[in-house]
């Protein structure tokens, strides 16, 4: 071979200098190993730098790819009734968890899971949400609720799915659902919403375990007490997140737990009686306003949307003509009706707009001065002289036409406010509205009209513009009640933890302290007829009671007549029926129950929400009240109350 | 002949260097120690790896039992076969991580590419030491020559880092063997004038993200700056004392990648600190220091420039090695010699040695008697 000899044996090999040859490589092989050293030296300084120099920084880097801080969510908070009886609590299911990082094909498991344990198109789509709200190589919850025998079949086939693991997971459970939706609200789970508020008044760290936040009612209200503090397990991972060992732990803090002010047995008593009647009612202690019951029919069951409603149970709700989803007792706007005549009297004699004393003829109808324009009385022949007793206790609409058309609206609607219309009542849920006491700002803002004097005419039988809740109502009987003290309505009685705080009232409102006790008696009284007098407009609702009630009527038009148009029932949709209202307080010498009651469309108030009044008064005063209490006292008072008694001036 | 004698005599036939043969030995003890450690105590892991220590061993001695002679011949060959392997690769070769790389010979898969990191200096050796030195004009564009075709067949695999080693290997025959000074000006200038050609033209756009990602690994934790930013932590939190044998959070709990095989020196760096890394350099160096002594002892001018540039590209090996694991050089599938986990790698370096003994021990003793 040409080619290997050529490499190999040189043509013209001159004489070598072995020596200089020597040499040369001598001097070649020091200045390699200067380079050797100097290349060393680098990788010393780098070193040096890596684990010298910023050695803090990297261990602290280390630290913190091994250690994880693992949340522990705290228990909710219970809720309990007045008395005690359990309301709300958190039971305990088994889910299925996947970390999604780990698993190398999302698709081909859940095929996999769905004859193992029933997953659904659902679920995923659930995960998915869910997915995108939590950070990376966090436990998503894939399958909650799983049964005893998808938890045997996940078992055996757990080693096809290394990083899935079925966990304990608390779920809240309401022990009674539709009566107390209303109160309770629910909680569900935490959305895009609810992170953004977290975040911005800096609790989201707190919910870092938890799944659910308190979306309604005293859920909603009381979620700082409910939820707890969140505690921390310190583990050791590896890159895979898999948990090596447990480092430290800081436990979490159960949420405390919430008594409320509601008797369960009134509040499933009253559900009953309204028999899925559209309608509210709403039950206060007057000596603090507490809430005894507060019933809104119809209602709903809560746990539909603990964990998820479904989209068909949903819009069914929405669907719903009755619109179970919004709670009447303080969301339900309704004209007050004659409920308001007491308080609009109250404050007729502190403004001397009229005197006990004051007589007004009522021919059947009132007619706005300097016109034609005729107000009809609900009772067509008229009440004849009427003095303020007497309108109370017939319900003169005359009488109070010509009192509001004195008053005016400024101080109407002023004085109405200080027994809270037109205000939140501040009871411890959010879901209020304020209804309207209407003036002539807001008829100007509202409808950018002026006020009219013919708009006063109406306000002051309660109807026009004037709207009220249930509750509103109930909380001005009971300023009524103690002569201008003003309570806020509550549904909290107190919250346990480590410690028991009870319900303090806000103070939100200024008492009324200006009438003197007459005038409230005055009020009072007349109340004490309407169920008692002789010609009382709710006589016969109540009649035989082994207690003194006081209490008003109102029947609140849906509808508005024309002027020789007569309302007929029989001819109305039942949707334009007026609504039935009647409030009142028992026993009338020491009052411990205002009970409010609307029912939508029933028609007059005394005669069909009155019956509902007397029952609830009777279940609780007779059968409750001595039950909890011992027997109340009894003593023994005329039928009619004179408006003029001197004495108790 | 006393008893000390035949020892004596023993020894001399086993063709081996005492400084250099120790300095292995101690290399390689302290590569199963780490070993153990970053194979989260593999005991089937740690059996192979005695298993290749031992052949590793074995073929050194078998090839120090050769005269250099022997080798002189064979390198043609040798050489031959490499490129024609290289060739073959290139065609057939099996893909892995999107390059041709392994040729698969049914009983096992073999990388050509090692043969050429032996086959190259030795044939460059042979080349010039045939020829006076420093070598002429001609001798050295010749020589260069012989490694480029080599270097360009590895680099289309795409091999980049096994390319720029092969070629290193060569290119320190031809300065050991006395190349110009002037000519290797022109040489550097002409390399830093083709690296952007190569950067635009020649690079896969991984490579490119490789050095990029030496520049900024932050830039990108959880992808392509992952492992070169887990490594560079290991090593910073082992400090001055390091973390302890088998107590190394980054490649106990697996953050580190590749914690056996090219990344092991994170491991040793995490678990054993600065102490441990000087110790590494100073067994290595002293390596490195036995073998151009060993040159610089040699009888040929084959001989002495084969041996040190065998003993320069081992040294290239740890420097590449250290430097792209602790985040100063790009990511380029080196392993730590003598230390990494594998079989080729750690046989290829112990038949550079055997060649080194060989060369050491097969002197012929024209002057033994006149000193």
């Amino acid at each position: 071979m040409k080619l290997k000899k050529w490499l190999a044996q040189p043509a013209h090999e001159p004489i070598r200098d072995k020596k200089a040859e020597r040499n040369l490589f001598a001097r070649r092989a020091l200045v390699s190993f200067l380079a050797v050293i100097g290349l060393s030296a680098i990788l010393f300084t780098n070193l040096y730098h890596l684990q010298v120099v910023n050695y803090d920084t990297y261990q602290t880097r280390s630290n913190g790819n091994r250690i994880k801080l693992l949340p522990l969510p705290p228990t909710r908070g219970l809720i309990y009734d007045r008395n005690g009886k359990l309301l709300a609590e958190n039971l305990t299911f088994f889910g299925l968890y996947i970390v999604p990082e780990k698993v190398e094909n999302l698709d081909r498991t859940f095929e996999e899971l769905q004859s193992i344990v029933g997953l659904t198109q659902e679920d995923i789509a659930n995960f998915s949400k869910e997915r995108r709200r939590t950070s990376r190589y966090t436990s998503i919850l894939l399958k909650a609720d799983l049964t005893e025998e998808q938890i045997a079949r996940f078992a055996v086939n757990q080693y096809k799915f290394p990083s899935l693991e079925i966990k304990p997971y608390f779920k809240r459970h309401y022990l009674y659902g539709e009566p107390l939706t209303h109160i309770l609200g629910y909680v569900a789970k935490i959305n895009d919403k609810d992170v953004e508020r977290l975040k911005k008044e800096d609790k989201i760290a707190n919910y870092a375990g938890s799944s659910d936040i308190g979306k309604l009612g005293i859920e909603r209200y009381y979620e700082d007490q409910l939820h707890g503090t969140v505690g921390f397990e310190e583990v050791e991972i590896n890159n895979r997140g898999k948990v090596i060992r447990k480092l430290r732990e800081q436990p979490a803090v159960a949420g405390k737990s919430i008594h409320l002010t509601i008797d369960l047995d009134l509040q499933r008593y009253i559900l009953d009686l309204l028999g899925g009647h559209k309608g509210a009612v709403v039950v206060l202690d007057p000596k603090d306003s507490s809430i005894l019951a507060m019933v809104s029919t119809p209602s709903y069951d809560n746990n539909l949307f603990v964990g998820g409603i479904s989209g068909g149970d949903y819009k069914r709700l929405l669907d719903d003509p009755g619109r179970p989803l919004y709670s009447r007792v303080t969301q339900g706007a309704y004209p007050p009706a004659s409920t308001v005549k007491p308080f609009i009297a109250v404050a007729g004699l502190q403004e001397n707009v009229i005197t006990p004393g004051t007589t007004v003829f009522d021919p059947g109808y009132w007619v706005l001065p300097n016109t034609t324009k005729r107000f009809r009385d609900w009772k067509r022949s008229g009440h004849g002289y009427t003095d303020l007793n007497k309108a109370i206790t017939e319900s003169s609409d005359t009488y109070f036409y010509q009192l509001a058309y004195n008053m005016g609206i400024d101080r109407l609607s002023a004085w109405m406010k200080r027994f809270g219309f037109g205000m939140p009542t501040g009871i411890d849920i959010r879901e209020e509205t304020a209804a309207i006491m209407p003036s002539r700002e807001w008829k100007q803002k509202r409808y950018k009209k002026p006020w009219v004097q013919g708009d006063t005419i109406s306000v002051g039988i309660g109807q026009g513009y004037w709207t009220a809740t249930p509750l509103q109502l109930a909380k001005a009987l009971s300023i009524l009640i103690n002569n201008g003290k003003v309570n806020t309505p509550h549904l909290m009685k107190s919250v346990e933890g480590s410690t028991t705080e009870v319900y303090q009232d806000p103070l939100l409102y200024d008492d009324i302290t200006e009438p003197k006790a007459l005038y409230w008696d005055l009020a009072k009284r007349g109340m004490y007829n309407v169920v008692n007098a002789a010609n009382g407009t709710a006589r016969k609702a109540f009649a035989g009671t082994n207690y003194h009630v006081a209490g008003k009527s109102g029947t609140a038009q849906v509808f508005s007549l024309k002027e020789n148009q007569t309302y007929n029932a029989g001819s109305l949709v039942k949707e334009l029926h007026d609504h039935a209202w009647f409030i009142g307080y028992a026993p009338y010498e020491e009052p411990k129950i205002v009970v409010a009651v609307i029912l939508e469309n029933a028609g007059g108030g005394g005669s069909n929400a009155g019956p509902v009044v007397r029952r609830i008064m009777d279940y609780y005063l007779n059968i409750r009240w001595p039950q909890l209490h011992g027997e109340g006292s009894q003593s023994d008072l005329p039928e009619s109350l004179p408006h003029n008694d001197q004495v108790v001036e | 002949m006393g008893e000390k004698n035949i020892w004596l005599a023993v020894w001399r036939r086993l063709h081996i260097d005492l400084w250099l043969f120790i300095g292995l030995v101690v290399i390689s003890g302290y590569g199963l120690l780490v070993l153990y450690s970053a194979s989260g105590a593999n005991e089937a892991m740690f059996r192979n790896r005695i298993i290749q220590v031992g052949l590793g061993f074995t073929v050194m001695l078998v090839m120090a039992q050769f005269s250099p002679k022997f080798y002189q011949r064979l390198a043609p060959y040798l050489f031959g076969v490499g490129i024609v392997l290289l060739i073959l690769v290139d065609l057939v070769g099996t893909t892995s991580k999107g390059a041709q790389r392994w040729l698969d010979l049914g009983l096992f898969r073999f990388q050509p590419s090692e043969i050429v990191k032996l086959a190259v200096p030795l044939m460059v050796a042979v080349y010039l030491g045939k020829r006076s030195l420093p070598p002429k004009l001609g001798d050295t564009f010749i020589a260069l020559l012989l490694i480029i075709v080599p270097t360009l067949l590895v680099a289309i695999q795409p091999d980049l880092g096994t390319s720029i080693l092969v070629s290193a290997s060569g290119v320190f025959v031809v300065f050991l063997a006395g190349m110009s000074w002037w000519l290797i000006l022109i040489a550097v200038i002409a390399l830093a004038g083709f690296i952007p050609i190569m950067w635009f033209y020649l690079m896969h756009d991984y490579q490119r993200t490789r050095v990029l990602t030496l520049l900024d690994p932050e830039k990108d934790p959880l992808g392509a700056g992952y492992h070169i930013l887990q490594s560079k932590i290991a090593i910073g939190s082992g400090g001055i004392w390091g973390k302890g044998w088998m107590q190394g959070t980054q490649s106990q709990l697996e953050f580190l990648p590749e914690p056996h095989t090219d990344f092991i020196f994170a491991v040793l760096s995490e678990e054993h600190g600065m102490i441990g890394f000087t110790v590494l350099m100073a067994i290595y160096l002293f390596i490195v220091a036995r073998g151009l002594m060993i040159g610089v002892n040699a009888q040929t001018a084959f001989g002495r420039i084969l041996v040190g540039a065998l003993t320069l590209i081992f040294f290239v090996y740890v420097f590449v090695n250290i430097g792209m694991v602790s985040g100063i050089l790009p990511v380029v599938g080196v392993p730590l010699p003598l230390v990494s986990y594998g079989g080729t790698s750690f046989v290829t370096l112990m038949a550079g040695f055997g060649l080194i003994m060989s060369i050491h021990t097969h002197k012929e003793h024209f002057f033994k008697g006149t000193k």
